[in-house]
């Protein structure tokens, strides 16, 4: 019996239960107890479909356990209980049932066997995570949420569009690999595209989750974007069009991210790299690359936690993530540095840590299937990375020129939250074994030969190096794309050259087709106003006259079609 | 009660669905006192509501039910015909008296002066007895008396709101001409068609109506029951009579007329148009695709677009069921099995949505007086039953999955991408997500916005929460297991365009 119910229960049940418990402690290790209940019940649950009924003469199922399904649910649980901890002293009831809500959702998605019931989750989190942002509880926080919901919700459409044409098509609804070649199965995949945070599609992220209160984010950074990842997957494997999107979106953020201040606002620019790697795993579609995908989600959600959460820290005890106004911190927050610093080395991939052994599964797949443009471009998008997450924050934070802020170090909550998950960090990067035992598909691979060690330690090092020197003699940041001393002189300076230009005219073309698109949406809000206001033509009360009028002209035009008829 | 009598009854069960309610109008008139007549209107309404089930019932077993009213053979005397179509729209209007009913007490006591509560609830009862008459008879000129009955006590229900506000009385004037138009129009219908066949009987017309399908007399009978009926339904731009007076009723009266008037014109216009006519005549054809069709669009989106600026929400409910109406006609201008299906469907749905919505404003409009934008500011704190209620009502309303909103959405969508129309699925969805909007701005002022400054409310009580929340929780149950109605709006629709039950 116990078997049978679905994880996502436990939240939506938790989530008003907590509500009944007196705000504290006592609540807050409720809610924590939450994701522990809901990990036991799915490793309770045998592989197979359950709950399996009809809706409007579809077959519906709530609870799919298989292998690619189990990784996801599994980190979500993680994940949750993770941010629960982090945001113990939290509390704000609005925030508290709608992370629990927002953690429920994202695991019931997981589970789904069909399209409606995907869709019903899908805008589930969509509109339960919204209140992170609005807990900010500021003007522009509330316009900042309002564009969020917009995006993800008319997500949502789009994909309940291509849903129903997909569904009147081939009268499944299944949710089982799908072939990009209809207007119905488009929709689809750009409802996952949006919520993926494609490059074009991806603003969303970069104006949203700076935004939301310091816990707010760890919680968002956790579940949408690898929702997406996780439906693209099961949806998608092997769609060729996902490398090239995936290889885009590894590379153009690192330059977004380079120059930007906020550091709230570089990490949602790296994680929009890092999920382009997933996105190329799923795109080469082999074992091995699903393989990847899924365990660099596994351990992306880690490590982007931890950074998150080092940047949640900080940002809760100066109140501020800007590069220019911090530094030396490492006195104050000695714990959230060594935390930060793990993060900061698990994204970089150093050996030990946990993106080394899930990145290079995706790499070696990239170069098994001969994909070698793609793996110098991955390759180049690592070393990207290790610079603006590896580097730039534990740097610009915690060490570089001394702010003179001296504050406490992070309250113990949040140090247990971050060191538990600095720890899963480590532990995975040393022993993957059980990591890699839970993967879709078996397993045959050892991330620590020699070469590869050696093949990444060297080229992490001389991007440090480069980096120090460039520190050194006042070159960084307008030198930084020098780092990549792997690629030769015309790459280094003419690619970031282009493609800085490049990333000017997106930004340009961008902004033009916002203001453009606002300009014609109120303009046209205003002449629905006009007319259709209280005042306006429709919306006013109409005289009696003019409504018989009407009756006359509606008899006239039936009768008129009428006699056409003969 | 022996099973001997109870299974005499059952014969004549179709004659007591209509003359129990319209016998205790004056019955009720006499009684007097606000409370025995509220007492006896909800029994009465009840047992309407259990006489309608049982009719379904049979309906279902056994098939088309016909009853000679007085022992009268057909083409003389008149006849009671009841088929899954009607039986259908029988259980909505009396389901819905039954929950209006409980409610109305405590709502009617605040809304209407004392010494005209008696008679606020006999013209319910004449409402109620003339929409199941309209429904159930097989008469085409019976449906003209029973929907003067309608009509004429629907006025009274709506002036009824003039104690709060006079402009009750200007609306149900408006109300008045423009209903008395539209019922003249669809008379004058009967009567060119009495004219050329010579009979009044509805299934003796649908024989012999094929025979004269080109004849211009035909013609002109279609067209004004077409017009006369989209009046009364509210069919965009006829709907004008409908906003104020939606919006100036009582509360117990805009949410039984509502959930109830507009559907019983549906289904007299469906009888009509599949029954006596047929989409096969070019007259027909022409009509559902150059007339109603892109009305029935016009009106989705411009309703739901009005709907979206307005104060009041009594006024954007009411804008928000001229959209809905449009959803319905769609169906019907389709012409296809899977189109009336979704009519059907839609039609018993949206009773169940409006009635749930009007009744948690009604709420709101006792415990806080004022249901505009202003008024409900705040209320997801103060009343949190009645603004969930509404909640939950809005989200069916706009068509989110696990409510009968979505299900009326997923047959419409469905039925439009059968025959390859995208542009109308397209429509459809946008009007949807414009409907969002609206929900929205309401679910803002309640949630997000703090109450006025020292205004402090109450929740509902239990007598009008219960009722409203029976209607909640059918909306989300029918959208959950939809397999019951959808079977019998199949049935309906089948039957209406004369295939097998």
């Amino acid at each position: 019996m116990l078997a049978t119910i679905p994880p996502f229960l436990v939240y939506l049940i938790g989530a008003p239960l907590a509500l009944l418990i007196p705000n504290g402690s006592l609540r807050s290790a409720f809610m924590c107890l939450v994701p522990v209940v809901g990990i036991l019940l799915l490793l309770d649950i045998p592989y197979g479909d359950h709950l399996t009924t009809s809706i409007v003469g579809q077959s519906v199922t709530l609870l799919r356990v298989d292998s690619l399904s189990f990784v996801f649910g599994l980190i979500f649980n993680i994940a949750a209980f993770l941010a629960l901890v982090f945001a113990w002293h939290v509390r704000d009831a609005m925030q508290q049932v709608s992370t629990l809500l927002y953690a429920g959702s994202a695991v019931g998605a997981v589970f789904c066997g069909d399209l409606i019931s995907l869709f019903v989750f899908w805008e589930a989190t969509a509109i339960t995570s919204v209140f992170l942002i609005w807990a900010t509880r500021t003007e522009g926080s509330y316009h900042t949420g309002m564009r969020y919901l917009i995006i993800q919700v008319g997500s949502g459409v789009i994909l309940l569009s291509g849903v129903l044409i997909q569904a009147s098509q081939t009268g499944s609804v299944a949710f089982d690999a799908m072939k990009l070649d209809g207007l119905g199965t488009g929709l689809i995949f750009l409802a996952f595209g949006i919520k993926c945070a494609f490059p074009l599609l991806h603003n969303w992220l970069q104006d949203s989750y700076p935004a939301a209160t310091a816990t707010g984010t760890v919680t968002l950074s956790a579940f949408t974007t690898k929702l997406a990842v996780y439906a693209l997957a099961r949806g998608f494997p092997g769609t060729e069009v996902l490398i090239y999107i995936g290889a885009v979106m590894t590379v153009f953020p690192i330059f977004f991210a380079a120059v930007e201040n906020n550091l709230r606002k570089v990490l949602a620019y790296s994680l929009n790299n890092q999920l382009g790697f997933m996105v190329v795993g799923i795109g080469v579609g082999t074992p091995l690359a699903l393989n990847g995908t899924a365990a660099h989600a596994f351990c992306h959600i880690l490590y982007k936690a931890v950074l998150f959460m080092s940047m949640g820290a900080v940002l809760h005890r100066t109140g501020t993530t800007k590069a220019s106004e911090l530094g030396g911190l490492y006195r104050s927050m000695p714990i959230t540095m060594v935390c930060c610093v793990i993060g900061a080395a698990s994204i970089s991939a150093f050996p030990l840590f946990s993106g080394f052994v899930s990145k290079s599964l995706i790499q070696s797949a990239t170069a098994d299937t001969g994909h070698w443009i793609v793996w110098l471009v991955l390759l180049f998008a690592s070393v990207g990375v290790l610079e603006h997450s590896g580097i730039k924050i534990p740097y610009f934070t915690f060490f570089g020129h001394d702010s003179g802020i001296r504050c406490k170090e992070a309250p113990w909550n949040m140090v247990t939250a971050m060191v538990l998950t600095a720890a899963l960090c480590v532990g995975i990067g040393v022993y993957p074994a059980p990591l890699y035992a839970i993967l879709p598909f078996p397993v045959d691979y050892q991330p620590y030969t020699v070469a590869h060690v050696v093949t990444q330690l060297q080229m992490l090092l001389f991007a440090l190096l480069a980096f120090v020197f460039l520190m050194r003699k006042g070159l960084y940041p307008a030198e930084f794309r020098a780092t990549n001393l792997d690629f030769d002189w015309i790459y280094r300076r003419a690619l970031p050259v282009i493609i800085r230009g490049l990333g000017l005219g997106i930004d340009t073309v961008w902004s033009r087709l916002i203001g453009g698109s606002r300009a014609m949406v109120s303009a046209s809000i205003d002449a629905a106003s006009r007319n259709f206001g209280p005042y306006g033509i429709v919306g006013r009360t109409v005289r009696v006259g003019n409504g018989v009028a009407w009756v006359a002209v509606l008899l006239l035009v039936t009768l008129l079609v009428g006699y056409s008829a003969d | 009660m022996t099973g001997a009598t109870l299974s005499g009854i059952v014969p004549h069960l179709p004659a007591l669905q209509v003359v129990v309610p319209l016998l205790a109008a004056p019955v009720c008139f006499l009684l007097r006192r606000g409370v025995i007549c509220w007492g006896f209107a909800t029994l009465v309404s009840w047992a309407a509501f259990a006489t309608s089930l049982v009719l379904l019932q049979v309906v279902l077993a056994d098939g088309t039910i016909r009853y000679e009213m007085g022992g009268w053979a057909a083409p003389w005397g008149i006849e009671y015909v009841i088929d899954a179509t009607n039986a259908i729209v029988l259980v909505i209007v009396s389901g819905i008296g039954s929950a209006v009913m409980p409610y109305a007490r405590r709502s009617v006591m605040a809304e209407i002066p004392a010494n005209q509560h008696g008679l606020y609830y006999t013209a319910y009862l004449l409402c109620l007895a003339g929409l199941l008459g309209v429904t159930i008879t097989g008469d085409a000129f019976n449906v003209f008396v029973f929907l003067e009955i309608t009509s004429l006590s629907s006025y009274i229900l709506v002036s009824a709101g003039a104690g709060m506000d006079r402009r009750a009385l200007t609306a149900a004037y408006n109300y008045l001409v423009l209903g008395t138009v539209g019922a003249t129009f669809f008379v004058i219908g009967v009567g060119l068609l009495y004219m050329v066949t010579g009979t009044l009987n509805i299934i003796d017309l649908s024989e012999r109506v094929p025979a004269l399908q080109h004849n211009r007399t035909v013609h002109v009978a279609f067209a004004f029951i077409v017009v006369g009926m989209g009046l009364k339904l509210a069919l965009f731009p006829l709907h004008t009579w409908l906003p104020n007076a939606y919006t100036y009723a009582p509360s117990t009266g805009t949410a039984f007329l509502a959930a109830t008037s507009t559907k019983v014109s549906v289904y007299v216009l469906l009888r009509f148009l599949f029954v006596v006519f047929a989409p096969s005549y070019g007259f027909m054809a022409l009509t559902l695709d150059y007339v109603l069709l892109p009305l029935a669009l016009i009106g989705m989106v411009a309703a739901t677009v009005a709907a979206i600026y307005q104060y009041n929400i009594k006024r954007l409910l009411a804008y928000s069921s001229v959209a809905q109406i449009g959803y319905m006609v769609l169906g019907i201008a389709y012409g296809s099995v899977e189109g009336l299906t979704a009519a059907i469907l839609h039609l018993f749905n949206h009773a169940l949505m409006k009635g749930a919505l009007f009744l948690a404003l009604g709420c709101i409009m006792l415990r806080v007086g004022d249901v505009t934008m202003r008024g409900v500011q705040g209320l997801g704190r103060q009343m949190p039953w009645t603004m969930a209620a509404f909640v939950t009502g809005g989200l069916s309303l706009i068509g989110v999955p696990l409510t009968v909103g979505f299900i009326s959405k997923w047959y419409l969508i469905t039925a439009a991408l059968d025959d390859g129309r995208w542009p109308i699925a397209a429509v459809i969805l946008a009007s949807s997500l414009l409907a969002i909007i609206y929900v929205w701005k309401i679910v803002e002022a309640a949630y997000l916005k703090e109450p006025p400054e020292g205004r402090v409310v109450r929740e509902a009580p239990l007598s009008m929460l219960v009722p409203t929340w029976v209607l909640v929780l059918a909306n989300i149950g029918f959208g959950i297991n939809a397999e019951f109605t959808v079977g019998v709006a199949r049935t309906a629709a089948m039957g209406l365009l004369g295939g097998a039950p």
